[in-house]
C-alpha cells in the first residue's frame, strides 16, 4: 500500500535523491509483523525510547556537572539544588538507568522464553548481548561520576576486577586509573567514556533492527509466517500497542520519578567519596547484584587458579554464555509454550537469578555463600547441562500449522479470507 | 598495460606480483596504524605529574608503640603500625605452611617495631579496618577487610579470606630514627 503524503511532490522530489521516506514507509507502516504478538514484545521499542530520554538528559546533565574530583560532588548537588528543573532532569536519568536494566532484562528473559534466539535470529540475540554488556559498561562508569563514596569504592572494586588477570593484571589496572589509584585521571576518563557509549549502544541498535527487520519478529508461537495471512502492519496495529505500552511505563516511572527518586539509589553515594575511608558494606546498583554474587561465590582455590580470577572469570561467564545460546538449545522448537520440560526450567532459572540478586545484597558471610554458590553453579548448569540435554530427552508438543490458525480457525484460513486484516489497514 | 597483462597471466599460477603488493601494502597499513595506535593507549598510563608525588617523608616520633598512624603515598592508603611486643613475637612465630602466601616477618620489616604495609586490601582494593582504636581487628590481631571478609595478621599477611597475597609492602628508607621516606 502506499501512503497519501507519498503522492506529495515535494516528498517526491526527496525521495527520489534521498529515500528517507520509503524507508519510513516500508520499515514502519508496511513492514509485516506477526498478528499474534503479546506485550511482552512492547520491551524492545520501550528500551529504544529510553534509551532516547537517557541521552537527552544526559547531554542537558553534562552542560552542568564539572568532572574533577575536587568539584564533580557539589557540581551534581548544584544540579539538584540550583540548576532550573536539575533534580528532575538528574532524577529521570538515574531512575531511567534502573528503568533501562528493568526492560532489558525483560526483554532478553522474553527471548530466552519464546526462543527468538534460534535460527535464523542468532546474530539478532549476540548484537543484542553486546548492547547488555555496552549498557553495564556505561551505567558503571555513570554511577562513578557524581564521586560519592559508593562512585568510588564501587569504581575501585570493580577496576581491581583487573588485577585478576595473570601476570599483566596490575599493569592494565594502573593503566585503567592512570594512576595508583581511582583518582582524577580516572574521573575524567569514564566521564568521556559516559558520553562515548551511548552512541555506540546506538549504533549496535541500528544493527540489531536491521537484523531484526530481516527475518521479522518471532512471536508467542515461536513458528514461522506462513504467508500474509500471519501477519499485519506495523502502522496503526503495533505503533497503538507500543504507545500504549510507553504510557503504562511512563506512569509508573513517573511514581518512581516524582514519588520515590532514590528508591533503586543508596544513601552512602550522597556522602562525598573518601579515598581513605571504605564503607562497611559495598554494594553495586541493583542490577549488577546478581553478577556481584557469582563473583563472590567463588572462596576456594582450584589448582592454581586463584579465587579471586575464578569468580572474576565466572561473573564475565555469566553474561558472555549468552553468546553461546543459540548453540546449547539443540531444540528446534524455539517457544516454550510447546517444550512442556523448558517452560519449568525457564522459570527455575529466573528464580535462580532472582537468588543471586538478593545474595548480592547480602554481605558474603554464613549461608548467604553457600546459597551463592549453589546459585552460581545452577546458573551455569541451566547453560551447560540441562539446555543441551533437554534438546534429546523432551518431547515437544505439536505445533500449530500457522500463527493465523488458532486466531481464525480451521487450517489457517483460505488466504482470500485471510487478508482483510490488511485491508483495513489500508 | 604491460603490468595489467602480468597479473592476468598469473591468474591461476599462484602468487602474482599484484599478490606481493597487496600484502606489502596491507602489513605496511597495519604496521602504521599500530604504531599510531601506541599514543592513543599510552595517554592513559599515569602521567608525569602523577608519577612525580611518587614518594613520602614521615615523621616516626610521635607515634607510641601499639599506635597506628595512615598516611597517604601515591593516593593510596600506608599503614604503618608501631607495633608492641607481643604482635611482634605473635608474628614471628608464625608457621610459614599456615600462609596462604608465606613470607617470614623478617622479610616484611626493617625493623622489627616497624610494620609498613600499603592498606589496600589485595582482594579488590578496599580499605581494611584496625587502624583506629575501636576498629575490629579480624581473627588475627591485624587488620579485617569489611568488604569480603579477608582477615589480616600483625605482619599484614593474609590469613584468612578471600584475598589472595599479604599486604605489599612499599619501597622505604630510614632516612633517620624518626623519619622513614617512603617510595
Amino acid at each position: 500500500m502506499t501512503q497519501p503524503w507519498m503522492k506529495n511532490r515535494l516528498v517526491q522530489w526527496v525521495d527520489y535523491r534521498l529515500p528517507m521516506f520509503s524507508f519510513m514507509e516500508k520499515e514502519l507502516i508496511d513492514y509485516p509483523t506477526p498478528r499474534n504478538l503479546s506485550y511482552w514484545w512492547n520491551f524492545g521499542s520501550l528500551a529504544g525510547i529510553v534509551l532516547v530520554i537517557m541521552i537527552v538528559t544526559g547531554i542537558v546533565l553534562a552542560m552542568h556537572y564539572t568532572p574533577h574530583v575536587d568539584y564533580a560532588f557539589d557540581s551534581v548537588e548544584r544540579i539538584m539544588r540550583d540548576v532550573n528543573y536539575g533534580w528532575l532532569i538528574r532524577y529521570i536519568h538515574t531512575n531511567g538507568g534502573s528503568a533501562f536494566f528493568i526492560i532489558v532484562y525483560i526483554h532478553i528473559f522474553r527471548g530466552l522464553y519464546y526462543g527468538s534466539y534460534k535460527s535464523p535470529r542468532e546474530i539478532l540475540w549476540i548484537l543484542g548481548v553486546i548492547i547488555l554488556l555496552c549498557m553495564m559498561a556505561t551505567a558503571f562508569m555513570g554511577y562513578v561520576l557524581p564521586w560519592g563514596q559508593m562512585s568510588f569504592w564501587g569504581a575501585t572494586v570493580i577496576t581491581n576486577l583487573f588485577s585478576a588477570v595473570p601476570i599483566v593484571g596490575d599493569i592494565i589496572v594502573t593503566w585503567l586509573w592512570g594512576g595508583f589509584t581511582v583518582d582524577n585521571p580516572t574521573l575524567n576518563r569514564f566521564y568521556s567514556l559516559h558520553y562515548l557509549m551511548p552512541f555506540v549502544i546506538v549504533g549496535v541498535v541500528a544493527l540489531h533492527m536491521i537484523s531484526l527487520h530481516q527475518h521479522g519478529s518471532n512471536n508467542p508461537l515461536g513458528i514461522d509466517a506462513k504467508g500474509p495471512q500471519d501477519k499485519i502492519p506495523f502502522h496503526p496495529y503495533y505503533t497503538v500497542k507500543d504507545m500504549f505500552g510507553l504510557c503504562a511505563f511512563l506512569t509508573i516511572f513517573a511514581g518512581f520519578v516524582f514519588f520515590a527518586p532514590n528508591f533503586f539509589g543508596e544513601p552512602e553515594n550522597y556522602i562525598p567519596a573518601d579515598p581513605l575511608v571504605t564503607p562497611p558494606h559495598i554494594v553495586p546498583e541493583w542490577y549488577f547484584l546478581p553478577y556481584y554474587a557469582i563473583l563472590r561465590s567463588i572462596t576456594f582455590d582450584i589448582w592454581f587458579l586463584s579465587a579471586k580470577l575464578i569468580g572474576v572469570v565466572l561473573m564475565f561467564g555469566s553474561i558472555l554464555i549468552l553468546f553461546l545460546v543459540p548453540w546449547l538449545d539443540r531444540s528446534p522448537v524455539r517457544s516454550a509454550r510447546y517444550r512442556p520440560i523448558y517452560k519449568q526450567l525457564f522459570w527455575v532459572l529466573v528464580i535462580d537469578c532472582l537468588v543471586l540478586g538478593w545474595v548480592g545484597g547480602n554481605p558474603p558471610e554464613g549461608i548467604f555463600v553457600v546459597i551463592g554458590q549453589i546459585a552460581t553453579l545452577y546458573y551455569f548448569a541451566h547453560f551447560l547441562v540441562l539446555l543441551p540435554l533437554l534438546s534429546f530427552i523432551e518431547t515437544p508438543r505439536p505445533l500449530p500449522t500457522s500463527i493465523a490458525e488458532p486466531v481464525l480457525g480451521g487450517s489457517g484460513g483460505p488466504p482470500a479470507a485471510a487478508e482483510q486484516p490488511m485491508e483495513k489497514a489500508q | 598495460m604491460a603490468d595489467y597483462e602480468d597479473t592476468q597471466a598469473g591468474h591461476g599460477h599462484g602468487e602474482t606480483r599484484r599478490d606481493f603488493l597487496y600484502l606489502a601494502t596491507g602489513a605496511f597499513g597495519a604496521a602504521g596504524s599500530a604504531i599510531a595506535l601506541w599514543p592513543l593507549i599510552h595517554q592513559m598510563s599515569p602521567a608525569r605529574d602523577t608519577l612525580a608525588l611518587a614518594t613520602t617523608e614521615v615523621d616516626l616520633s610521635p607515634i607510641e608503640q601499639g599506635q597506628s598512624i595512615t598516611v597517604v603515598w601515591r593516593g593510596k592508603p600506608v599503614f604503618i603500625r608501631r607495633r608492641t611486643e607481643d604482635e611482634i613475637k605473635e608474628a614471628q612465630a608464625v608457621e610459614l605452611d599456615d600462609l596462604p602466601d608465606p613470607q617470614t616477618d623478617a622479610q616484611r620489616t626493617k625493623k622489627p617495631e616497624w610494620l609498613i604495609v600499603v592498606g589496600v586490601c589485595t582482594h579488590l582494593g578496599c580499605i581494611p579496618k584496625g587502624q583506629a582504636t575501636g576498629d575490629r581487628k579480624g581473627d588475627y590481631g591485624g587488620w579485617f577487610c569489611p568488604c569480603h571478609g579477608s582477615h589480616y595478621d600483625t605482619s599484614g599477611r593474609i590469613r584468612k579470606g578471600p584475598a589472595p597475597e599479604n599486604l605489599p609492602v612499599p619501597t622505604y628508607e630510614f632516612l633517620s630514627d624518626d623519619l622513614v621516606r617512603i617510595g
